[in-house]
């Protein structure tokens, strides 16, 4: 069988801190130090061996990068110092602009649709509202039996004052610094995309 | 012969381990005088210590008897214990070293009678045994140990209960009050040869060393397997004495990982098989897991991992454990995934053992103390000074004696070109 090397030169090159994925000596540690590891189909180990056996839709596809919740726990551990973390997060920005992912994986859905419009529309997040998206992005009836499950969790955290509840209005301080910012980060992601 | 004694034919060797011995050897048996420099208060360094060497599962007593026989035979050789090499100056064919001597507090009149430690009442943690006994604060390190008088502890030297112990010595070999002393010496060729130490397992916090107490480490396991250990050889786990029927053996812990000691040892892989036959020797019943990345066994050594796979009851699992935690009986319980199969094992053990690597004593308390010495990013010793054994590079016993002859040829080499 021959190995298609283009999806791992690809990743090398596109995806964040991909270049690491050669580095990886497959010992298994971050699978057995990742605490959500029973919800991944695949072990970032497992990952990064599809990454090098050139298995594009298999790993592109997967909702296994969506599922890191940013622990550390793999990069602490990692005895060849790979960025574990941030090539997840980097793996699944890339499946984003290949359009590879499913459009109602819910991590994506909340990144995408709900998180990054909450978040540039105002400067700032506005917490009261984006868990309401987040809770009602199912419809009505799903967000109210969301809400009522995490009642508890909700009213503790006003109480200790971790939730903001009445929403930010108006825009912050330097909103047009801001927006700038953004253009000039996305004028350069583009410009790296050409490259690559 | 004579023209030899001149002083600037003497070879320096520093360390009295297996390295050590065998280029004091070679070069003292070629015709050259020998000044050989030990830290501890007995020769043998880390082989002392092993119950057995692999790949013959021979008895080190052997090997290490000999070549005291050669020590003691030989006029040429003059060996300093409880000394250690302070300053070297010079270069190559004319080296002026300062050494400093620790006081033993006996003196080689001392006869290995034992009558001080029958009456002495202080017992500390014998370094010898890793700490997993007491020893009396007067003693001996083992019966075979040379130069077989025996050494007293500094603390204890200070207390009055010294001063009664000295009384009673038939030999009069007891001196509380004896005290370091410094010297000088002219040499041609400085042989370094400071071997190493296990790595310091309670670094690798994941895996409980000194928090649990059936996590244990390559070199305690040796201890525990030996006759002369501290448990007379029954392999049994430190927390409840209970026979170690069902053992782990995590290899590369703390070995080629960024975050520890970033090299392979060499000879853990090796080691962990030696170790995997002491159990299943022991107890007929037992069963031995061992954990790796690759298993390293070396040229001729694939015939010592073919034999222990023979064993249906060793089993193999390719990965390296993530962490270990403990249960409510106190077994350790490791923790990862099997990466041949991607599944997620926690698997109880009575004890396990972490095959900890070898850090270069020339890392941590004995670099070469010259300016013109250099070590390499681990603190091996890469020139300045000749290197033997494990102060040059991580290996076993039967390369560290080839490294340690070829040094002895340097070493001659040097001390021609001056005579």
């Amino acid at each position: 069988m021959a190995y298609d090397l283009s999806f791992a030169k690809d990743v090398y090159n596109k995806s964040e801190m991909g270049h690491w994925i050669k580095m990886c000596m497959q010992c298994g540690v971050c699978a057995g130090s990742c605490p959500l590891r029973a919800h991944w189909q695949h072990s970032p180990r497992q990952l990064f061996q599809m990454v090098r056996a050139g298995k594009r839709d298999e790993v592109l596809k997967s909702s296994d990068m969506w599922m890191c919740t940013s622990c550390y726990n793999c990069i602490v551990r990692c005895p060849r110092e790979l960025p574990i973390t941030h090539i997840i997060h980097g793996l699944a920005r890339y499946a984003e602009t290949e359009k590879a992912v499913d459009p109602m994986q819910p991590t994506r859905r909340f990144a995408v649709e709900v998180f990054w419009k909450n978040i540039t529309a105002t400067g700032r997040v506005g917490e009261a509202m984006l868990t309401m998206r987040l809770y009602f992005q199912d419809g009505i009836g799903a967000g109210i039996q969301r809400g009522l499950e995490m009642r508890d969790s909700a009213l503790g955290m006003l109480k200790t004052r971790r939730l903001n509840p009445i929403p930010f209005r108006g825009k912050i301080k330097g909103y047009d610094g801001f927006t700038k910012m953004l253009a000039k980060a996305a004028e350069l992601e583009a410009k790296l995309e050409n490259k690559a | 012969m004579a023209d030899a004694h001149a002083a600037g034919q003497t070879i320096l060797v520093v360390g009295g381990g297996i390295s050590g011995l065998t280029t004091a050897v070679e070069a003292a048996e070629t015709g050259y005088n020998v000044l050989l420099v030990e830290k501890d208060p007995q020769l043998g360094g880390r082989v002392a210590q092993h119950n057995k060497y692999f790949p013959k599962l021979c008895s080190p007593v052997c090997g290490l008897e000999i070549n005291f026989q050669r020590i003691k035979n030989n006029p040429r050789i003059r060996y300093l214990t409880l000394s250690e090499v302070e300053e070297i100056q010079g270069s190559e064919g004319n080296y002026t070293v300062r050494i400093r001597k620790n006081p033993r507090f006996v003196t080689e009149a001392c006869t290995g009678c034992g009558d001080c430690a029958a009456v002495c009442t202080t017992e500390v943690a014998d370094p010898f045994n890793f700490g997993l006994n007491k020893v009396k604060a007067i003693r001996n390190n083992h019966a075979m140990a040379f130069p077989s008088w025996y050494y007293m502890d500094p603390a204890y030297a200070k207390t009055d209960e010294a001063k009664q112990v000295a009384k009673i010595c038939p030999a009069g070999a007891i001196q509380p009050d004896m005290e370091a002393s410094v010297i000088e010496e002219q040499v041609a060729a400085v042989v370094w040869a400071t071997g190493w130490k296990p790595y310091d397992a309670e670094k690798i916090l994941p895996y409980g060393f000194g928090q649990y107490a059936n996590v244990t480490t390559n070199m305690r396991f040796e201890r525990l397997a030996s006759v002369y250990g501290p448990t007379g050889g029954k392999i049994i786990r430190p927390s409840d004495g209970k026979e170690a029927k069902s053992v782990a053996f995590i290899q590369c812990a703390g070995s080629r990982d960024h975050n520890y000691l970033p090299f392979c040892s060499r000879v853990c892989c090796l080691a962990s098989m030696k170790q995997a036959t002491y159990v299943r020797d022991q107890y007929p019943d037992s069963k031995v897991t061992v954990f790796y990345i690759d298993l390293r066994a070396m040229d001729r050594y694939e015939s010592f991992l073919q034999k222990t796979r023979e064993d249906a009851n060793i089993s193999w699992i390719k990965s390296k454990p993530a962490r270990i935690e403990e249960d409510a009986n106190g077994n350790p319980v490791v923790i990862g995934e099997n990466t041949l199969t991607g599944e997620r094992y926690a698997m109880p053990f009575d004890l396990v053992v972490l095959a900890t690597g070898m850090e270069p004593h020339s890392a941590v308390d004995a670099k070469v103390p010259s300016d013109q010495a250099s070590h390499d990013e681990y603190g091996f010793v890469t020139g300045g000074v000749l290197a033997a054994g494990c102060a040059a590079a991580p290996t076993d016993v039967a390369s560290s004696v080839q490294s340690a002859t070829a040094m002895a040829m340097k070493a001659i080499h040097a001390a021609v070109k001056r005579g």
